[in-house]
C-alpha cells in the first residue's frame, strides 16, 4: 500500500507538511507524488527513511536538503536538486538543470540522464553519479565527496577544488583552476566500482575512468598565483 | 662710508617640510608594503576614513508645539516583532538593537558564548555566521538567527530548524559583492572540520550562492527554505548598501519577512582593505531609499528593516529608527563592550605593531583581548559569563538612551521617531538622510531618488 499525494488538488505545503510530520519508524515508507508539474521544493528535508516517488518533472530544489529518504523523480528535475543533502539516495530518471548535489554532506545522488552547468558545486561529502554528462565548472569549490560522470564533463571542471574526487569516463573540455589528473590506484578503483554499482550501473568498468582532484597549490596565498585567485 | 659691524651672513629661508595630503604617511606606507610584499593588504574592522554619519544628524527635541514625555514615569516602548509577515513563529525582541552575525572561526567559541549571554539579559537576538552554528551559541542565545550564506559551511537542516529566525546572506557592508575570508592561522582542527576542509589552509568563502542567482531565484529559494522549516521560522535577507532601494524591494517581493541592511562601516573579519574603504554606501545614506522601497510597496512596518554598520550610541539607534528602521544590528561595538582594543593590553598590542584602539589585525588570531582568536590560551582570557554581563550593560545603554531622546520628543515608543524629528548639520547628510539642513528648509536633491 502506498500513500498518494496528488498535486493537481493537494498543495507543495501538504506534501512537505505530511513528509515532515512522519516519525523515523513509520510504516508508510512509500509516497507516490502525482501531477508534480515542475513545482518547487517537492519533498524537502525529509529525515524519515520512506521512499518518495515523483511521477513526472519537478522544479527547483527538489529533495532539497533530505535528511534520510529516498527520492525518486521520475522526469526531469530543475535548478539545484539534492541541494544540500545530508542522507538518503535521490534519483533522476531524466535530465537535471544547474547545481545539482550543490553543496551535499551525504547520501547518494544519480542522475541518470545529464546534468547542467555547477553539477557539485561546494560540494561537502555527497557522491554524485551521473549516467550522461555535465555542465561547465561542474564542481566548482566541491570540498569533500565524490562526483563520477559516464560521459564527458565541460569546462573548467573542478575550478578552485578542495579535497572531492572526480571521475570521469568521457572528454574533460578544460579543467579548472588548481585541478589536476591524478593517478587512478587500486583503491580509487574498488572505491569506484562499489559506487557505480550503488549507483545501478553495475556493467561499467571502474577501470575506464580517470581521476581528478586538488593540485593543492591555492591552498595558501601566493603573489605568483594572484591570477588564479 | 662706514655701514656699521657686519651681521654674518643668514641662510636663505627655505620652505617648511610638507606633508602631501595626497600621498599622506598611511597611502606612503602602504605603497612600500605593497611593494615589499606583492600583495593586497588584508585586515578586519570597517571603514575607518570619515564618513557622512549619524553625527552629522540632530534631534530638535520638544518645543511649544511638541510636547516631551515625563523622563521616568511615562512608558517608552521598545519591544519589535520581527517576522511576523509570514513566520508562524515571529521574533520578538525587547529592544531594537539585535546582535550580528559574526561567525565562529572569526570569533572564539567563548566570544560567541558571551554574545549569547548579554543578548539573552537583554532580551534580543544573537546572529551566526560563516561556518555555522555551534552547541555554545545555540545553548547561550535565548533567539538566534541562522545565517545562510554562500559557502553553506556547516549548513545542515538541523540547525535550521534548531534555530529562531534564518537570514540568507547576500552581502555585507564591508565588502559588498565579496566573499568570507579565514587565513590558515584561523582554521584550527575544530574550525576546519565545521567548514569540511582541510585544517590550516587560506580559506576564501564564495561571494555568490551555488544554487541561486538573481530576484526570481531567490524567491524560489525563500521557499524552500520555509517549507523545511514548515513556515516557522522568520526569513531575513541580509545585504550590504549598495543599492538599497532595489535590493529592498526585490527581498521584499521574494517574500523576505525581514531586510537586513549593512552599510560600509558595518565590521568585517577579514577583507581587502581597499574593498572596505571604496566599495559600498555608508549607512545613513542607504536608511531612506531603502525605507522608501517598503513605503512603495505598502509593506514598511509589515517587512521589517533593520539596519547596521557603525552603530555605536543610543543616538545611531534613535536616528536610525528615526529614519525608518525598525531595529539596528551592532558588530563591532558589540567585541569593544567584550574588550576589544582595550587600553588594558596597551603593551600587548604595541607588541603586534599597532595600538588599542587601532588594532584590526582580526584575522591574525592572535588578539590580545582573546575575541577574534581561535588561540586556546588568548581565548581563555575571555570569561564568557562577564563578557556577556558587559555586553548586557551596553544594551541596556544603547536602549536608555534611545528612550532619553525618545521621550524629548514627545515618543511613547521608540518606533514613533520620525524624519521630522531630525535635522542635518551638513548638506551632504541632509541630502542623504532627507532631512532638512540645520536652521533652513532646505533638503539638498529633493529628499527623493531610487
Ligand atoms: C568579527 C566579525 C565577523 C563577521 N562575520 C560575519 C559573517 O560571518 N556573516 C555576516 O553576514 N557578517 C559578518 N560580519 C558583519 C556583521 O554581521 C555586521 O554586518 C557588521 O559588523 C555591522 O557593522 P558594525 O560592525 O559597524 O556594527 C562580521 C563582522 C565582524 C566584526
Amino acid at each position: 500500500m502506498s500513500d498518494q499525494i496528488d498535486l493537481a488538488v493537494a498543495t507543495t505545503r501538504d506534501l512537505n507538511g505530511a513528509l515532515h510530520g512522519l516519525p523515523p519508524d513509520t510504516n508508510r515508507t512509500l509516497w507516490r507524488v502525482l501531477n508534480p508539474r515542475g513545482q518547487h521544493a517537492l519533498a524537502v528535508g525529509v529525515d524519515a527513511p520512506i521512499r518518495v516517488e515523483i511521477a513526472g518533472h519537478a522544479g527547483y530544489y527538489c529533495a532539497g536538503m533530505n535528511g534520510g529518504a529516498t527520492v525518486v523523480v521520475e522526469g526531469n528535475a530543475g535548478n539545484g536538486v539534492a541541494e544540500n543533502m545530508m542522507a538518503g539516495r535521490v534519483e533522476v530518471r531524466g535530465d537535471a538543470s544547474a547545481a545539482a548535489g550543490a553543496t551535499a554532506h551525504g547520501g547518494l545522488l544519480v542522475i541518470h540522464g545529464n546534468a547542467s552547468a555547477r553539477c557539485g558545486i561546494s560540494m561537502k561529502g555527497v557522491d554524485i553519479v551521473v549516467g550522461g554528462s555535465v555542465g561547465h565548472m561542474s564542481a566548482f569549490m566541491a570540498q569533500a565527496g565524490t562526483l563520477t560522470v559516464l560521459g564527458d564533463a565541460g569546462d573548467s571542471l573542478g575550478d578552485s577544488i578542495y579535497e572531492a574526487q572526480l571521475f570521469v569516463r568521457g572528454s574533460v573540455a578544460s579543467l579548472g583552476a588548481d585541478c589536476v589528473e591524478k593517478e587512478m590506484r587500486d583503491t580509487h578503483r574498488t572505491a569506484l566500482a562499489a559506487r557505480l554499482q550503488a549507483a545501478g550501473f553495475d556493467g561499467v568498468d571502474a577501470g575506464s575512468f580517470r581521476r581528478y582532484g586538488s593540485a593543492r597549490r591555492l591552498y595558501h596565498f601566493h603573489v605568483d598565483n594572484a591570477g588564479n585567485y | 662710508m662706514d655701514q656699521g659691524p657686519s651681521t654674518p651672513p643668514r641662510p636663505a629661508p627655505r620652505p617648511a617640510p610638507r606633508m602631501s595630503a595626497t600621498f599622506d604617511p598611511v597611502t606612503l606606507a602602504e605603497i612600500r608594503r605593497a611593494a615589499a610584499t606583492g600583495i593586497y593588504d588584508i585586515r578586519g574592522y570597517g571603514a575607518k576614513r570619515a564618513l557622512p554619519h549619524f553625527d552629522d544628524l540632530l534631534f530638535l527635541g520638544a518645543s511649544i508645539s511638541r510636547y516631551p514625555l515625563e523622563g521616568y514615569r511615562e512608558r517608552c516602548g521598545t519591544d519589535v516583532v520581527l517576522g511576523a509577515r509570514f513566520a508562524k513563529k515571529p521574533v520578538e525582541l525587547r529592544i531594537p538593537v539585535t546582535i550580528a552575525g559574526m561567525s565562529f572561526g572569526s570569533l572564539s567559541a567563548q566570544a560567541k558564548e558571551a554574545l549569547g549571554r548579554g543578548a539573552t539579559i537583554a532580551g534580543t537576538s544573537t546572529t551566526t555566521g560563516d561556518g555555522g552554528m555551534t552547541p555554545e551559541e545555540r545553548q547561550s542565545s535565548a533567539t538566534l538567527v541562522y545565517q545562510y550564506l554562500p559557502s553553506r559551511y556547516g549548513m545542515n537542516p538541523d540547525d535550521l530548524r534548531a534555530a529562531d529566525a534564518i537570514e540568507i546572506v547576500v552581502g555585507q557592508g564591508a565588502k559588498p559583492g565579496g566573499g568570507g575570508m579565514l587565513l590558515g592561522q584561523k582554521i584550527t582542527e575544530r574550525v576546519a572540520a565545521m567548514r569540511t576542509l582541510p585544517p590550516g589552509i587560506d580559506q576564501r568563502s564564495a561571494s555568490r550562492h551555488p544554487d541561486w542567482t538573481g530576484p526570481d531565484d531567490l524567491e524560489i529559494k525563500i521557499l524552500e527554505l520555509r517549507e523545511v522549516t514548515d513556515w516557522q521560522k522568520p526569513i531575513y535577507v541580509k545585504v550590504g548598501a549598495s543599492r538599497p532601494y532595489y535590493d529592498t524591494a526585490l527581498a521584499a517581493k521574494a517574500g523576505a519577512d525581514v531586510v537586513v541592511l549593512d552599510g560600509m562601516q558595518g565590521g568585517t573579519a577579514a577583507t581587502q582593505t581597499v574593498f572596505i574603504e571604496n566599495v559600498g554606501l555608508p549607512i545613513l545614506a542607504a536608511i531612506r531609499p531603502a525605507v522608501q522601497a517598503l513605503q512603495d510597496l505598502g509593506l514598511h512596518r509589515t517587512v521589517q528593516l533593520v539596519v547596521s554598520g557603525g552603530i555605536r550610541n543610543g543616538a545611531d539607534v534613535a536616528k536610525a529608527l528615526a529614519l525608518g528602521a525598525d531595529a539596528v544590528s551592532i558588530g563591532t561595538a558589540a567585541l569593544a563592550a567584550l574588550g576589544d582594543n582595550d587600553p588594558a593590553f596597551e603593551a600587548e598590542y604595541a607588541a603586534l605593531g599597532t595600538h588599542a584602539g587601532s588594532y584590526d589585525a582580526w584575522h591574525e588570531g592572535r588578539d590580545p583581548a582573546g575575541i577574534t582568536t581561535q588561540d586556546p590560551a588568548l581565548a581563555a582570557r575571555l570569561d564568557p559569563v562577564l563578557g556577556g554581563r558587559r555586553l548586557a550593560n551596553y544594551l541596556a545603554v544603547l536602549t536608555l538612551e534611545a528612550q532619553t531622546i525618545a521621550r524629548a520628543c514627545g515618543k511613547s515608543h521608540v518606533h514613533n521617531l520620525e524624519p521630522e524629528d531630525l535635522v542635518a548639520l551638513t548638506v551632504e547628510a541632509a541630502a542623504m538622510a532627507r532631512v532638512p539642513l540645520a536652521g533652513t528648509s532646505w533638503i539638498p536633491g529633493g529628499g527623493g531618488g531610487q
